[in-house]
């Protein structure tokens, strides 16, 4: 499933013209997007958390011709699952 | 950030009802469950993908008694990030 699908299923769903369930979908996206980019944790009860994690530079390798990398610190968003979502995925 | 301020971004965008809009986000977030149990993927360009992962059963242990115990086969969620949001978060300034 893609956004395309979940555009049209929202629209489908709850009666929305095409093009506002767009708008809908990417406000809604973009919102979270914004706030993780801020390094702002998202809580979406049920669904699941964003959160930031920083993580320090380090040497690294590359694993196919050995070389020494290094590593520049970065930020990458965690996704923790959400109990309700969890379960739901866990019992199938 | 919870789903009020998601909720109040888009009733400002769309000028719908505060509770339509409660209700968009709240649709939008069901589909997304249900397909992720359902076992089927969901992938958001520019954002990241959801992938459900089948896990094998195993052995385990519980490591406060030591004692052996039998993991059931079982089913995970897994994010993997959009390369585009890597880059977007990774070239704001304060690195």
């Amino acid at each position: 499933m893609n956004k395309m699908d979940i555009i049209n299923r929202l629209a489908e769903g709850i009666k929305l013209n095409q093009k506002v369930a767009k708008t809908a979908v990417d406000t809604i996206l973009d919102t979270i997007k914004m706030a993780i980019v801020k390094g702002e944790r998202v809580e979406i009860r049920g669904f699941g958390s964003f959160t930031l994690r920083k993580y320090k530079a380090y040497t690294g390798r590359n694993p196919k011709s050995g070389a020494v990398v290094h590593v520049e610190p970065k930020k990458l968003p965690y996704f923790k699952v959400g109990k309700e979502l969890k379960d739901m995925i866990w019992k199938g | 950030m919870t789903k009020i301020e998601i909720v109040t971004n888009l009733y400002e965008k769309l000028g719908f009802s505060k509770r339509e809009c409660a209700n968009i986000v709240d649709t939008l977030f069901e589909i997304v469950k249900k397909t992720l149990s359902n076992g089927e993927n969901v992938k958001i360009s520019g954002f990241g993908n959801f992938i459900v992962k089948e896990k094998k059963a195993r052995r385990g242990r519980n490591p406060q008694t030591g004692q052996e115990i039998q993991i059931a086969k079982r089913r995970v969620l897994n994010f993997r990030l959009s390369q585009v949001l890597k880059d977007e978060i990774n070239s704001t300034k304060g690195k």
